[in-house]
């Protein structure tokens, strides 16, 4: 079953249209949604969340229709926000057991959920301290731990990472992909970022001005490309000449130690050893090389704009 | 509180100090969901403990306690005096009681109303409240209803003292119950007017400090507005208008209920008499405050939606 499933959703407001005949489905797992500012993510949250009636089109969140089973969907359903949300003057714990109990959970359950969810996240000695003395990571720790704490089957996270340090986006998205494999939570992601969504998603859908751009799988966007990449100490171009020559494919770049051989034939992984260990220079890598999701959106902007 | 703190690292310790990390993972809650009705009420019982300062740090307990000590102080000096002079009633009637306190109740209503939503409103924490299980006005409601209880609990625990004391200086017995129901009555009107106003005022004003001001501001220039305009029109001969406009004042308004239905003599010394008409426009006044207030409380938050 996927997570999530619109179809023909379309969201006025006024003149503005915010999302334009959006069908897509999205699978369990961690699927990432990219777009700019403006291009419909947070107007789609908020219809996934039963807040707001699309003007037409349907959306079901889970399996419920999210225009008549709002509150069904809210209680098993997590949300953190992308704007500042905490209060300075509670503790995490008490600010998670409140968010738990307005979940619906009883208070003993909220408590024992608490303590759980913020060890989960990685807070431990400062979840007693008001949490206006946090850093900007610990925060946003205790964001998605108040959208955990009820134990949804989904989660919305919106832009997760915003104003984290490179050390600190690490670990937010490592936690993010544990949600999904180790929690068996399902996510749905915002990012202006792909590299970020690329790493930990399962699946991307691209929105632009409110219109789908583009819908799949992670793993088909960056399977193995065919190629292999090959660097050398010394001598590039007189081993690329000899590869050549036995009729391999080669694709030379600006670096003269640095080229692409096309895989067509398992042999042509021999033949590179063959000749490196011939002209007696070193080998520094050979890797298969895959496809990035930034090639498929750059294609398609030229698409779009050339 | 302080259990909870001591169990999980008293717990922690000694497996640390083998080296032994025992992740049990994330474990599932197969138990039930309480629906809309239990967040509801412990929304409003989490508002309620918080307008007293429960479950916040030292200082925020400060205000709250000191005002319902000064609330609750003058009663026993009452009682007191009751005693030792044989008064045949107290000095000062039920009804005429939180009206007299006036600057002290709107010191309380300022000093709490903006705990209770400006808090949310501030630091944006209105989109989850909206991502949970409720629905939007849900969360007026509790809010409205969590310090309308608060301001009841306070405002009745003066008239209560006011009632043991008159039963210790044993007091004529059937005129205290009246008076005391009497006192009731005007407890849960003040508190309802009192909570609309401070809670409306306080969502304009996402800052805490400059809510407080300005609920105090508006209540005392009320007061002070409303009773000139009395005395001007009574001595120009038209006290009847001068009632009407006086109780632009929420707690005249609500002592001009006190003194159509039941008959007890102003708080504020008016004189004239409004009869029927009276009792019925001031009570459809503290209705429209009340229901005007929430209605706005409403629109405020449906503006904060989901960033």
């Amino acid at each position: 079953m996927s997570a999530i499933a619109t179809h023909s959703l379309t969201r006025v407001f006024g003149p503005v249209t915010a999302l334009s005949q959006l069908t897509v489905e999205m699978p369990t797992g961690v699927v990432g949604l990219v777009g700019a500012n403006g291009a419909g993510k947070s107007t789609l949250i908020k219809i996934l969340l039963g807040l707001l009636p699309p003007t037409s089109g349907s959306v079901t969140v889970l399996g419920l229709n999210s225009v008549t089973n709002g509150l069904e969907i809210r209680e098993i359903v997590g949300y953190m926000p992308e704007s500042e949300c905490l209060p300075p003057d509670v503790s995490a714990t008490e600010f998670l057991v409140h968010m738990a109990r307005m979940s619906g959970l009883p208070t003993d359950v909220a408590r024992e959920r608490t303590a759980d969810t913020l060890r989960h996240v990685g807070l431990y000695e400062e979840r007693y301290r008001p949490i206006g003395g946090y850093s900007t990571g610990m925060r946003q720790r205790v964001k998605l731990a108040q959208s955990l704490v009820h134990d949804p089957q989904l989660v919305l996270l919106d832009e997760p990472t915003n104003g984290l340090d490179p050390a600190g986006r690490d670990e937010m998205l490592e936690l993010i992909r544990r949600i999904s494999t180790d929690f068996d939570i399902s996510v749905l992601v915002t990012s202006h970022l792909l590299g970020e969504l690329e790493r930990i998603a399962d699946h991307i859908v691209s929105i632009e001005g409110g219109v789908l751009q583009r819908s799949t799988s992670t793993a088909a966007a960056t399977q193995f490309s065919g190629m292999v990449l090959v660097e050398v100490t010394d001598r590039g171009p007189d081993v690329a000449e000899r590869l050549r020559a036995m009729r391999a494919t080669v694709t030379t770049g600006a670096q003269s130690n640095s080229f692409a051989v096309t895989v067509d034939d398992e042999r042509v992984l021999d033949d590179i050893r063959a000749v490196v260990v011939d002209l007696e220079v070193g080998l520094i890598r050979m890797q298969r090389g895959r496809h990035h999701l930034a090639e498929m959106f750059a294609t398609q902007q030229e698409a779009l704009h050339g | 509180m302080a259990d909870n703190k001591a169990a999980p690292d008293a717990a922690a310790t000694p497996e640390q100090s083998q080296g032994v990390i025992h992740d049990i993972g994330f474990r599932h809650y197969d138990g039930p969901r309480l629906g809309r009705g239990w967040i509801v009420r412990s929304l409003l019982a989490e508002t309620f403990r918080g307008v007293f300062g429960f479950g916040r740090p030292a200082r925020a307990k400060i205000m709250p306690w000191i005002l319902v000590g000064i609330l609750l102080a003058p009663p026993l000096i009452f009682a007191l005096i009751a005693v030792l002079l044989s008064l045949d009633a107290l000095p000062m009637s039920y009804t005429a009681y939180l009206p007299g306190m006036q600057f002290v109740v709107s010191l309380f209503v300022a000093s709490r109303a903006p705990y209770c939503v400006s808090r949310d409103l501030r630091h944006g924490v209105m989109p989850l409240y909206l991502s949970r299980p409720i629905r939007r006005n849900d969360y007026v409601l509790a809010k409205f209803a969590g310090l309308a209880l608060a301001m009841f609990a306070v405002l009745a625990a003066a008239e209560t003292l006011l009632f043991v004391g008159a039963l210790l200086a044993k007091l004529p017995l059937g005129a205290q119950i009246t008076g005391y129901l009497q006192g009731l009555v005007v407890a849960v009107l003040l508190s309802l007017v009192l909570a609309a106003i401070g809670l409306v005022i306080a969502a304009v004003t996402p800052r805490r400090g400059l809510g407080v001001a300005a609920i105090i501001t508006v209540l005392v220039v009320l007061s002070g507005f409303a009773a000139i305009v009395a005395v001007l029109l009574t001595r120009a001969g038209s006290a009847s208008l001068g009632n009407y406009l006086g109780s632009l004042d929420p707690y005249a308004l609500v002592d001009g209920i006190a003194v159509s239905w039941f008959g007890v003599d102003s708080a504020f010394g008016r004189q004239a008499d409004l009869g029927l008409a009276g009792g019925v426009a001031y009570a459809v006044g503290a209705t429209a405050i009340v229901a005007g207030g929430i209605a706005l409380l409403m629109r405020r938050c449906k503006k904060v939606g989901i960033a």
